[in-house]
């Protein structure tokens, strides 16, 4: 199967050179390629997994158990400034 | 001493014979002379390993000994650690200090281990050779031509050549099971849901679970006990799990009466003949012990591989996708825009092998394709699991080959990610099916160590460890250790 290279990654949010969707093309279609073995796998009315052992999301009461700790948590973003992430202009 | 069990080492600070300094500072020493060599380690913090073993040796002096009282315990790179970098082995993670620490490695220093320093892994646990990690391959202490598996190969590795007498590493499709078994350790997967995920960096979250590296299968029992049991905080650490009496299970030691299932699936054409006759004999081995070999089939077992490339890079692109260097991680140069900061920051900091896994997710879960791939995998994973099921109907524990092959050259695989993804064919399912796994040596293809995997059902760690047990009480395969670094091969 031919896979658009180029949407995928930006899909993804991933710049990719000319060189590497040249490389990586070839490849997604091989793995892709590989998994399609699956479709000859009779999986009529079987019931898909997600949690291995079917547990069903716990409930917790809604109290707040965390402190503050934005000075920690922030100190390993790449910009911030009176304690807000910045980011390039988003609206002109 | 430095080919020591953690319970040998346990032993002799209990008697007094030594002090968990001492025993620090002989890992640290042997890690300074072999880590150049090995590239085990990717971060190492002498002071800090002595302070701890110090602190241990200060309250072992006024409290009872804690479970892991002075026992050196390395990390693989995936764990937040408070102290020192967690990397991942990901440029985009570059000198990223976590803000707290894993819940695992609350327990280890709970229970009183020296944390020694966070080890080489595939980039993101994804690779299986260790080999796609930013900071460098990693070299199998058996012949440093060829890989120590992945993608705990740092933790492997460094256990194999005793830089470490023990070692956690995570395992999401044979993770730890696969490097163990081709430097000659033991490791174990421990049931999903089992041992908390909170803190760990995540890669596909319905598969990924954290376990021990070990020189024997107590040592793995000691650890699993330490780390295990429920996290309100992580919601996939299942609350009302059996509890296993871990020690007492690698005590019992008796293979009389056991029902041993050996797939056919795991015994097939392509794989080496010598790891082949290995796992054969060691099953012959279980035969004399008491246990009875019954032949099953996991009719499954071949779409394993597929299904788990559907799911894995679907989990990973969506659990990556945090990755947006706003919080954290790295940002490139001089952003244009919005856009070009998240798809430049993100095509500098991933390696290729993320790159390819992101994109097979996204392509999986694609408008179009999530049926046809993601759910079609999601429904051969019921079938896989319905496999195992039917199988423990009949037998207690299955017994297979850990990897086809022993270790490849470095080098070797790398071309092509489809033959690299098939070395994990023996340890997929496992994941898939959430059960506990175990590998432990079982004898030598052309010199290289070969893995004996023992599969039992959820939540029955004890049945897996006792067989373990009383196959390495009857031989001497545990005890083998790669002479260029000092152990009697």
């Amino acid at each position: 199967m031919d896979i658009d290279v180029k949407k995928v990654a930006m899909l993804s949010r991933i710049r990719l050179t000319e060189e590497e969707a040249a490389e990586l093309g070839p490849q997604l279609s091989s793995i892709i390629g590989y998994v399609e073995q699956l479709s000859k796998i009779d999986t009529d009315g079987v019931a898909p997994t997600a949690h291995p052992h079917d547990a069903a999301m716990p409930l917790r009461a809604n109290v707040v158990t965390n402190t503050n700790r934005r000075d920690e948590l922030q100190a390993c973003a790449p910009k911030t400034e009176s304690g807000l992430y910045v980011v390039p202009k988003v609206i002109e | 001493m430095p080919f020591s069990s953690l319970s040998d080492i346990q032993d002799r600070l209990n008697s007094g014979q030594t002090t968990a300094v001492e025993v620090a500072q002989l890992y640290l020493d042997r890690i300074a002379a072999f880590n150049d060599t090995l590239n085990a380690f990717v971060h190492i913090d002498p002071t800090h390993v002595l302070a701890q073993a110090e602190a241990s040796d200060a309250y072992r002096a006024k409290h009872e000994a804690r479970p892991l009282e002075g026992l050196p315990i390395a990390v693989k790179d995936i764990f937040c650690t408070q102290d020192g970098p967690t990397q991942c082995c990901s440029n985009i993670l570059k000198d990223f200090h976590a803000p707290y620490d894993a819940q695992v490695i609350t327990r280890l220093k709970e229970a009183g281990a020296v944390l020694v320093g966070k080890t080489n892994m595939d980039e993101f646990a994804m690779g299986s050779s260790n080999e796609t990690s930013a900071f460098g391959a990693c070299r199998n202490p058996w012949d440093t031509e060829r890989i120590p598996g992945g993608s705990s190969g740092g933790s492997a590795a460094a256990v194999a050549a005793a830089l470490t007498p023990a070692a956690l590493g995570t395992d999401t499709g044979g993770s730890i099971r696969q490097p163990a078994a081709v430097t000659g350790i033991t490791g174990l997967k421990p049931t999903y849901g089992r041992v908390s995920r909170r803190g760990i960096i995540a890669f596909a979250s319905s598969l990924d679970q954290a376990g021990p590296m070990t020189r024997t299968v107590r040592d793995t029992a000691m650890i699993t006990a330490a780390i295990s049991g429920h996290d309100s905080r992580d919601a996939t650490s299942v609350a009302d799990a059996p509890e296993v009496d871990w020690l007492a299970a690698c005590d019992a030691q008796d293979m009389k009466g056991l029902k041993i299932g050996r797939p056919k699936e795991y015994f097939v054409d392509g794989m080496d003949a010598e790891v082949r006759a290995s796992v054969e004999t060691a099953l012959k081995k279980c035969e004399e012990l008491g246990a009875e070999i019954i032949d099953i089939s996991l009719p499954h077992t071949e779409a394993a591989v597929a299904a788990y490339y559907v799911i894995a890079p679907s989990e990973a692109s969506a659990n990556l996708s945090r990755y947006d260097s706003v919080r954290f991680g790295h940002r490139c140069e001089n952003p244009e825009d919005l856009l070009d900061m998240y798809t430049r920051s993100r095509d500098e900091g991933f390696g290729s092998e993320v790159k390819r896994r992101i994109l097979t997710g996204a392509f999986a879960l694609s408008s179009g394709y999530y049926d046809a791939y993601y759910l079609k995998a999601q429904q051969v994973r019921t079938l896989i699991q319905q496999d195992f099921i039917q199988a423990f109907e009949e037998v207690d524990v299955i017994a297979t080959p850990t990897s086809p092959i022993p270790a490849f050259k470095l080098g070797e695989k790398t071309d092509d990610p489809l033959t690299m993804y098939l070395s994990d064919i023996f340890t997929i399912a496992v994941n898939l099916a959430g059960l506990p796994g175990l590998s432990q040596p079982c004898g030598f293809a052309s010199n290289l160590p070969v893995g004996l995997q023992w599969i039992g059902p959820a939540w029955r760690e004890d049945i897996v460890l006792s067989a373990a047990a009383a196959y390495e009480g009857a031989t001497d395969w545990s005890n083998k250790a790669p002479a260029t670094f000092g152990g009697e091969s």
